[in-house]
C-alpha cells in the first residue's frame, strides 16, 4: 500500500469532533426550521451526534459504560419520539398547521 | 485502513445531515436522517460497539425513522413555504454555532493525546455478553425505569393520538 | 443615705395618681399628692441632717455621692447613674422639696372645683421628680434628663386646661422655645464630652481647674456660651423669655411652682454648677452679666404697663432672673444662689397670694375690675404686703434686710465692682420692680372694688372673646387674643362681693411671708463659701443705702400714683403714647419674632421640605422603584415570546457560555 497522505487510523479526537459537527448539525436544523417535524428530526440528529461522542469514549476509557449509556439515550429517544409525534398529531388536529412560529400562544 | 473506513462513513454522516437541515420537504430530511444513522452505525462497529451498532440499525433506523416517516405521510405535511416573520433566532443562529463549533473543536484537540487511534478491533467490551452483564448488575434499576419509561410512553402516545369517542 | 429616695417618692406619687386617680376620691388624691411632697421634704432633711449641714455644723464640704448603675458604658465615655449632694445641691433641695410641699398644700384649695384633679398633681408630682433629678445629678446627663423633664411637665401643666387654644398655644410655644436652648445645652455638653471626655461633674470641674483662663474666643468660651444659650431658654433671659408671660395660661399654682420657684432657676443652678467653665471663660461671663442686665431692665419696663396680674408677676419673674444672672456673670455665684432661694420665697408668695385674690374676685385677673379688697380679704393683703416688699429690697443695711433685699444689694455690690454703670442700671431696675409690685398692690386692694365694671361674660369655662378688653392686648402670634385676661376655668362663684380664700390656702402664703421677710437672715453665702469663695474686703456702704433708697422710692411712687391721684397714670400714657404702646406690647418681640423665624421656618417648611422633599422626593423615590420594577418587567415579558426557536436560541447561548466557561475557565481538569 502506498503511504496514505493521513495516518492509519482515525485518532479519537476526529470522532469527536464529528460528534460535534453532528450536534451543531442538529442545532442550525432546530433553530432554522420551520416545520415541526423537521425540528424534531434535528433533535434525534443531536442525540446521535452525542450517541456517538459517549461510543468514542468508551472505546478511549477501554469500559462498557458508554455503551450502556448509548443504550439508555436510544432507549429514551424511541420514547420520546412515539410520545412526541403523538403530541405532533394532536397540534395538527386542533390548529391545522405544522408551523413551528405559529405555535405562540404562550407569548407573554 | 481504519481511517479510510472513518473518512467514508464520516463524509456520509455530514453530507446527510447537511442534507437533513437544507431540505425542504420533511420526508427528505426523514430520508436523509436515516442516512445518517446507517453511517454512524458503522462508525460505531469500528469503534467495537457491536450491539449498539446493530441497535441503531434496528431500533432507531428500523423503528424510530419509520414511525417519523408514518406520521409525515400521516399528516400529509407539505414543504415549507417562506414566512416573512423572523426571529432573532435566524440572524444570531449561525454566528453561535460557528463558535460553538469552534470552542468544542479546540477543547477537544486540547483535551486528548494526539497518538490515540481508533483501531478496528481493540475495543472488546462492546459485545452483548458485556453489554447484557452491565445492565444487569450495575446498571439495573435504570433498566427497569425504562421499561416503566416506554410503558409510560406508550400510553401517552395512545391517550393523546386517538380519536374523539363520539 | 439612700439619695435615690428624695426623686423617687414624687415619682410614686406621680404613678399612684395618674394611674389611680381616677377612681379615687379627693381626699385621697390630696394626701398622696402632698404626702410624698412632704415624705420627700422630711428626707431632705433628714439626709442633710445626717451630712451634717444643720446646727452649724461645717458638713458637705466635700460632695456626698452615691452611684447607683452605669448607665452608658461606650469607649471613652462612662456614664453612670450617680446623684450626688454638695452644698448647692442643698441649698436647691431646701428651695425644691419645701417650696414644693407649700405650694402643693395651696394647691389642694386651688384646684378644688377645677376638673381634672388628680391629672394636675400627678403632673405637679411629676414635675418635683424632674426637678429633683435635674438637682441631685452628678453628671451632665443626669441634669440634661431633669431639664428636658421639667419643660415636659411644664407643657403639660401650662397646658393644662388644653381644651382652649391659648391654653394649647402657650404650652407649645414654652416648649419649643425651651427646645431651642436645649439645642445650645445638647452642643455644649457635646462639646463637653470630645475635651473632657466625661460628663461627670467632679471630673469635668477638676480638669477645668487646672487649665488657663481664656481670654479671647476659644472652645471653652463656646462651651460657656452653648451652656448660657441652654440656659436663657430655661431661665427666660433675652431672647428666648417669650414663652414665660404666655406660660401664665396655667393654673396660677403652676406659674407659682414652675414658673416662679423651681423650674426657671434651673438654669441659674445650671450655671452656677458649671461656674468653674465660666470663670475660665471671662468673655462668657461678660455676656452671662450683661445678658442678665439688659432682661433684668427690659422686662421691668414692660412690667409697669400690664394689667393682669399675673402678667406683672411674670415679667417680674424674667426681670428677678435677670438678677441673679447678674449677680453669676459678675463673678458672685453665691449670691446668685442667694437671690434663687429669697426670689422663690417672695415670688411663690406672690403668685399664690395673686391666685387668691383671683380666687376672690370669682376669676378675674385684669386688675382694672379689681380693687379695694382690703375690706374682703385681709390676710391675703397682709402676706402679699410681706412679699411686695420683701420684693422692692427694702431694707436698712447692716441691720436687717428683707430677703429680697439681702440678696438683691450682695448682687448690685458685686455689680459696683465688676462696672459701677451696671451698678446704676441695676438700681434704676430695683426702683422700677418696686414700682410696680406697689401698682398692682394699689391697684388690687385700694381704692373701690370695679368687680362690677368688668364685662359680663359667660360664667363656664369657655370665655368669650371680650372686645372690651380688646386693643391689641399681647397677641399671641395672631392667635387667640385677649383670652389670658378673661376668666377661663374658674367659672364664676357668681359671688356679688370678693371673699377670702381658705385656710388651705391662706396656710402656705403665711408661711411664705414669714420666710420673705425673714428669709435674708439665712446666711447662704456664707453657707456656699467652699464652692464659691467670698470676695475680700467689704463693699462701700452707700451701696447698700441707695439700693434700699431707691426700693423706697419706687414704692412711694407706687403708691402716689396708684392711691392718691390715680388719674395721672393715664395722663402719663397718652402724653407719651408711643412709648407707652411701645412698652405695653412687649416692643413687639413676639410679633418680631414671627416675622423673621417662625414664619420663614412654616413656610419654608411647608414649601420646600413638605413640598419638594417629601411629595416629590422621597415619594418619588418610593413610587419610582415601583414604577422601575415594572418597566424592568415589561422589558422582560419581552422574552417570553412564545416562540420555539427564541427559546431554543436562548439555550444554545446558554449552553455555549456553560461550555466556556467549564472549557476555559476553570473546573475542566
Amino acid at each position: 500500500m502506498p503511504p496514505l497522505p493521513f495516518p492509519a487510523a482515525a485518532p479519537v479526537s476526529w470522532y469527536l469532533t464529528l460528534s460535534a459537527v453532528l450536534f451543531a448539525l442538529g442545532v442550525a436544523g432546530f433553530l432554522f426550521r420551520r416545520n415541526i417535524i423537521t425540528v424534531f428530526m434535528s433533535i434525534e440528529l443531536m442525540l446521535n451526534g452525542v450517541n456517538l461522542s459517549f461510543v468514542t469514549f468508551s472505546y478511549k476509557l477501554k469500559q462498557v459504560d458508554g455503551n450502556i449509556f448509548s443504550f439508555f439515550v436510544m432507549v429514551v429517544a424511541a420514547a420520546e419520539a412515539a410520545v412526541g409525534l403523538a403530541i405532533i398529531l394532536t397540534v395538527f388536529k386542533n390548529r391545522q398547521t405544522l408551523e413551528i412560529d405559529e405555535l405562540d400562544s404562550l407569548k407573554n | 485502513m481504519d481511517a479510510l473506513l472513518f473518512m467514508i462513513f464520516a463524509a456520509v454522516a455530514v453530507v446527510c445531515g447537511i442534507n437533513l437541515v437544507l431540505q425542504k420537504h420533511p420526508i427528505s430530511s426523514a430520508l436523509s436522517l436515516v442516512g445518517v444513522m446507517a453511517a454512524l452505525a458503522a462508525l460505531y462497529l469500528l469503534l467495537g460497539g457491536e450491539f449498539i451498532a446493530a441497535a441503531q440499525l434496528v431500533v432507531y433506523a428500523g423503528a424510530v425513522m419509520v414511525l417519523f416517516v408514518f406520521v409525515i405521510m400521516l399528516l400529509n405535511a407539505g414543504t415549507e413555504h417562506k414566512v416573512h416573520k423572523s426571529t432573532w433566532a435566524k440572524y444570531a443562529g449561525a454566528p453561535l454555532l460557528v463558535v460553538f463549533l469552534g470552542m468544542v473543536a479546540w477543547l477537544i484537540q486540547g483535551m486528548s493525546a494526539p497518538t490515540e487511534n481508533v483501531v478496528f478491533g481493540q475495543f472488546q467490551k462492546g459485545t452483548p455478553l458485556e453489554i447484557g452483564r452491565a445492565l444487569f448488575t450495575t446498571y439495573l434499576l435504570p433498566f427497569e425505569i425504562t421499561s416503566v419509561l416506554i410503558l409510560i410512553a406508550i400510553l401517552g402516545a395512545i391517550v393523546l393520538a386517538r380519536k374523539e369517542i363520539e | 443615705m439612700q439619695l435615690w429616695l428624695i426623686p423617687l417618692l414624687p415619682l410614686v406619687g406621680f404613678a399612684l395618681n395618674g394611674l389611680f386617680g381616677k377612681r379615687l376620691s379627693k381626699p385621697v388624691i390630696n394626701t398622696i399628692a402632698c404626702g410624698s411632697a412632704l415624705l420627700s421634704f422630711l428626707w431632705v432633711l433628714k439626709t442633710l441632717n445626717g451630712l451634717g449641714v444643720f446646727g452649724g455644723g461645717n458638713g458637705l464640704e466635700e460632695a456626698y455621692r452615691e452611684h447607683y448603675f452605669t448607665w452608658i458604658q461606650s469607649g471613652m465615655l462612662n456614664i453612670g447613674v450617680d446623684f450626688a449632694v454638695d452644698r448647692l445641691t442643698a441649698v436647691m433641695l431646701m428651695i425644691v422639696t419645701g417650696i414644693g410641699f407649700l405650694i402643693h398644700v395651696y394647691a389642694v384649695g386651688y384646684m378644688s372645683h377645677e376638673g381634672g384633679y388628680y391629672r394636675f398633681f400627678a403632673y405637679f408630682n411629676l414635675f418635683m421628680f424632674f426637678m429633683l433629678t435635674l438637682v441631685l445629678g452628678a453628671n451632665f446627663l443626669l441634669l440634661f434628663v431633669g431639664w428636658e423633664g421639667v419643660g415636659l411637665c411644664s407643657y403639660l401643666l401650662v397646658g393644662f386646661y388644653f381644651q382652649e387654644k391659648f391654653a394649647s398655644d402657650a404650652a407649645n410655644k414654652a416648649f419649643i422655645v425651651n427646645r431651642i436652648g436645649d439645642f445650645g445645652f445638647s452642643l455644649a455638653v457635646f462639646l463637653i464630652v470630645i475635651h473632657f471626655g466625661s460628663l461627670d461633674f467632679a471630673t469635668v470641674f477638676d480638669k477645668v481647674k487646672g487649665m488657663p483662663v481664656e481670654t479671647s474666643a476659644g472652645w471653652m468660651t463656646a462651651i460657656a456660651l452653648l451652656l448660657l444659650l441652654g440656659a436663657t431658654g430655661k431661665s427666660a433671659q433675652i431672647p428666648l423669655y417669650v414663652w414665660l408671660p404666655d406660660a401664665m395660661a396655667g393654673p396660677t399654682p403652676v406659674s407659682a411652682l414652675i414658673h416662679a420657684a423651681t423650674m426657671v432657676t434651673a438654669g441659674v443652678y445650671m450655671v452656677a454648677r458649671s461656674s468653674q467653665i465660666f470663670l475660665h471663660a471671662h468673655g462668657a461671663l461678660t455676656v452671662v452679666a450683661v445678658i442678665g442686665l439688659a432682661t433684668a431692665f427690659f422686662a421691668a419696663t414692660v412690667g409697669m404697663t400690664q394689667f393682669d396680674i399675673k402678667k406683672v408677676y411674670a415679667y417680674s419673674t424674667i426681670s428677678q432672673l435677670g438678677y441673679m444672672f447678674l449677680g453669676l456673670g459678675t463673678g458672685a455665684f453665691s449670691a446668685g444662689i442667694f437671690h434663687v432661694m429669697t426670689h422663690a420665697f417672695f415670688k411663690a408668695l406672690l403668685f399664690l397670694g395673686a391666685g387668691s385674690v383671683i380666687h376672690a374676685c370669682g376669676g378675674q385677673q385684669d386688675m382694672r375690675y379689681m380693687g379695694g379688697l382690703r375690706k374682703y380679704t385681709p390676710w391675703t393683703m397682709a402676706t402679699l404686703a410681706c412679699g411686695t416688699l420683701a420684693i422692692a429690697g427694702v431694707a436698712i443695711p447692716g441691720v436687717f434686710a428683707l430677703s429680697g433685699a439681702a440678696s438683691k444689694d450682695l448682687i448690685l455690690e458685686s455689680a459696683y465692682e465688676f462696672a459701677p454703670w451696671m451698678y446704676w442700671v441695676g438700681v434704676l431696675t430695683a426702683c422700677m420692680t418696686a414700682f410696680y409690685v406697689t401698682r398692682a398692690f394699689c391697684l388690687t386692694f385700694f381704692g373701690e372694688y370695679r368687680g362690677d365694671q368688668a364685662p359680663v361674660e359667660a360664667s363656664h369655662a369657655v370665655p368669650a372673646h371680650d372686645d372690651a378688653h380688646g386693643d391689641a392686648h399681647h397677641d399671641d402670634h395672631g392667635h387667640a387674643a385677649a383670652h389670658d385676661d378673661d376668666a377661663h376655668g374658674h367659672g364664676g362663684h357668681g359671688h356679688g362681693a370678693p371673699h377670702e380664700s381658705t385656710w388651705v390656702m391662706l396656710g402656705p402664703l403665711v408661711v411664705l411671708a414669714i420666710l420673705s421677710l425673714f428669709g435674708g437672715l439665712i446666711t447662704i453665702p456664707k453657707f456656699l463659701e467652699p464652692l464659691f469663695p467670698l470676695r475680700e474686703g467689704e463693699p462701700e456702704a452707700w451701696l447698700g443705702w441707695v439700693a434700699s433708697g431707691a426700693g423706697i422710692l419706687g414704692i412711694f411712687l407706687g403708691y402716689v400714683l396708684y392711691v392718691v391721684a390715680p388719674s395721672i397714670p393715664e395722663s402719663i400714657a397718652s402724653t407719651f403714647n408711643v412709648p407707652y404702646r411701645w412698652i405695653y406690647n412687649k416692643y413687639f418681640v413676639d410679633e418680631l419674632y414671627d416675622t423673621v423665624v417662625i414664619s420663614p421656618t412654616v413656610d419654608g417648611s411647608r414649601s420646600l421640605l413638605w413640598r419638594v422633599m417629601d411629595a416629590r422626593g422621597i415619594d418619588g423615590i418610593v413610587n419610582g422603584t415601583g414604577a422601575t420594577a415594572r418597566g424592568i418587567g415589561g422589558i422582560l415579558k419581552r422574552m417570553q415570546s412564545g416562540s420555539i426557536r427564541s427559546y431554543a436560541a436562548w439555550v444554545v447561548l446558554g449552553s455555549i457560555l456553560l461550555i466556556a466557561y467549564a472549557g476555559f475557565v476553570g473546573g475542566a481538569k
